[in-house]
């Protein structure tokens, strides 16, 4: 069996699983109920003031950035469940036990599981993503730089805690592995606050903290990627009297991160999860 | 996928599992200290030991689940662990689950792509051994809704898939009741019927003697004997109830084989059969009456006693051979 058979197949087995307990079903379900009260509240938000002047676009793009925190929030947060019970649960209740006696390895066990859990948060984060925002520009009018792009920024950032929360999930119960990566998350975007406070104030040791936050732990790099594309222009700052520079690096605010930083992100899921497989390899099952 | 018991073209068939020295420890704990066997194609092979012998240790090593320290060995062949190998083995795990929110049908399928079987082939495969195994109307049923012995079914279900070259079973009667541990011993037969290798890991010895060819008593990792079961009944006897003059129905007993004295029950041990009816009448001529002739045998739970240092309760306790005794340790 060829290596891209075996993921494909527990990446398959691992989609089922997620459709057959109701992971999906529950994800639609929220989303409708998410993007109707999107969509009724913003609604609102137009009634009380037509969305016209500048300080009104400012004011609509916070609430959207803030709308889009908790998307991923919640985003972080079914991934790191669905991504801390992948791996140690089966090895503990035999699960795997009777699969790896099969002509099958268990970084193809890892890697299906990886996977069939990304294809479930991708199209999440993606469905949900842009029924929200075109939810919040039907009801408003407002335009971010770049809408299309932040929800790939948010599925990025729930590919890299579920590689966190799987890589644990070789090693550590699901509860403590689950905790982890929750902390990790919270630090990550409190890093990047630190950070962004560092890059606006010019003080090199907060900086180099935010970097190496970072660095650690990629996910905030992307969440400063959405906020920056649900972010108004310049010209709409200009106008509402706030200095670019600035508001581009308070809590709710970002830039589109550098190639050299999305590079990162890739080559730290990729090193991440060859850790996984390691620990993995050498556990005694 | 075809039985084992045939040879291959161009040279000798490799013993179904080899072991040299194997070893694994666990930190400063010695779980096996040098498995030293051979199982031999198409045989039902016993494995016996008490807890934490390392029987299941022994068996995760020979599929490739656990890495040893250090020793060797060959599986249908080939390196322990090589993955295109386990194609050929089936595996009914000690301690195991599957996927609580599959039905038994799927389950089995899963197991017959993970195995990588003919896709054409799943439907009679899966019907074949859920009829097999008796669980043709359950096959439907969530294996979260099974009972542990209904689980037990689905996993000697599972493990005989594609039939298997070599068939690992880990305690595969543990969770059953007498029917199904009948059910398994007639499947066990049916295996060896087809040239299947089973390689049986149990501590039920009385089910071990009646359906193994051969025995590996293993104790803290170690073989301390291989036996065939043939050779456990050419050590049997005989015992006779007779009365007569002091002494000598017991001297002229000793002449055919080792003699003990229980009560007016004398045992002779490793007579052949054939020389049973002289031995009656010489004890006959010299004046002793008889009242029973039974053969005894000595029972594998009492060799496995033995071996490890434990004597039975009653060194002469003996059992007729027409009277099974179940023993669960």
């Amino acid at each position: 069996m060829t290596t891209i058979e075996a993921i494909l197949i527990i990446a398959r087995l691992t989609l089922r699983e997620a459709f057959r307990r109701r992971l999906l079903w529950v994800l639609v379900g929220l989303t409708a109920l998410v993007v109707g009260l999107t969509w009724w509240a913003f609604s609102r938000i137009a009634e009380v003031t037509p969305i016209t002047g500048a300080v009104q676009i400012l004011g609509v793009s916070q609430v959207t950035v803030m709308l889009a925190f908790m998307f991923s929030f919640v985003l972080a947060m079914t991934a790191v469940f669905a991504g801390a019970p992948a791996i140690g649960p089966d090895i503990e209740n035999g699960l795997l036990l009777a699969m790896l006696a099969r002509p099958i390895r268990r970084a193809e066990v890892m890697l299906g599981r990886w996977l069939g859990l990304a294809v479930v948060l991708v199209v999440y984060a993606l469905a949900a993503g842009y029924l929200e925002l075109a939810a919040v520009v039907l009801a408003t009018g407002y335009a971010p730089v770049e809408p299309l792009t932040a929800p790939l920024y948010l599925a990025g950032e729930s590919l890299i805690l579920l590689t966190l929360a799987i890589v644990l999930s070789t090693r550590i119960t699901s509860v403590a592995g689950g905790a982890m990566a929750v902390v990790g998350y919270g630090l990550a975007w409190m890093a990047g606050v630190m950070g962004g406070v560092g890059e606006a104030f010019n003080n090199d040791i907060l900086r180099a903290a935010g970097t190496l936050a970072r660095l650690i732990l990629p996910s905030d790099v992307l969440w400063r990627g959405c906020a920056g594309a649900l972010s108004p222009s310049e010209r709409v700052l200009g106008s509402a009297g706030v200095n670019a520079g600035i508001y581009r690096f308070s809590p709710f605010s970002g830039t589109a991160p550098s190639l050299l930083w999305l590079a990162w992100c890739l080559v730290w899921v990729a090193g991440a999860m060859s850790i996984g497989i390691f620990l993995l390899r050498r556990r005694e099952l | 996928m075809s039985g084992g018991a045939g040879s291959a073209a161009g040279g000798p068939v490799p013993a179904a599992i080899e072991t040299r020295e194997l070893r694994k420890e666990f930190g400063r704990i010695v779980a096996l200290a040098g498995l030293t066997m051979t199982v031999p194609r198409g045989e039902v092979f016993g494995f016996l030991g008490p807890n934490g012998a390392g029987k299941t240790t022994a068996v995760k090593l020979l599929l490739g689940l656990s890495r040893p320290t250090a020793g060797h060995g060959r599986v249908l062949g080939a390196g322990i662990g090589d993955v295109a190998t386990r194609r050929r083995i089936g595996y009914l795990p000690e301690l195991f689950r599957y996927q609580g929110w599959m039905t038994a049908r799927e389950v089995l399928a899963l197991h017959c792509e993970l195995a990588r079987l003919p896709r054409a082939d799943w439907a009679a495969e899966i019907r074949a051994v859920l009829e097999l195994v008796g669980l043709a109307a359950r096959a439907e049923g969530r294996t979260e809704t099974f009972s542990k012995g209904m689980q037990q079914r689905l996993g000697l279900a599972v493990a005989l898939l594609g039939r298997p070259d070599l068939v690992v079973l880990d305690e595969p009667t543990s969770a059953l009741d007498p029917v199904g541990r009948q059910d398994v011993r007639a499947i066990i037969g049916a295996l060896r019927d087809r040239g299947t290798t089973v390689f049986l890991n149990s501590h039920l010895l009385t089910e071990v003697e009646r359906v193994c060819d051969r025995v590996a008593i293993v104790d803290r990792g170690r073989v301390v004997a291989e036996l065939r079961m043939a050779e456990l009944t050419r050590e049997s006897g005989v015992g006779i109830r007779v009365t007569g003059p002091d002494g000598v129905a017991r001297e002229v007993a000793a002449r055919y084989g080792p003699t003990r004295v229980d009560g007016e029950w004398l045992f002779v041990d490793g007579i052949a059969e054939a020389e049973v009816p002289a031995l009656v009448g010489a004890l006959v001529a010299s004046g002793g009456a008889i009242h029973a002739v039974v053969p005894t045998r000595q029972t594998l739970e009492e060799r496995f006693m033995s071996l490890l240092g434990a004597p039975p309760e009653d060194p002469n306790e003996y059992e007729t051979a027409s009277v099974g005794r179940e023993t669960e340790q």
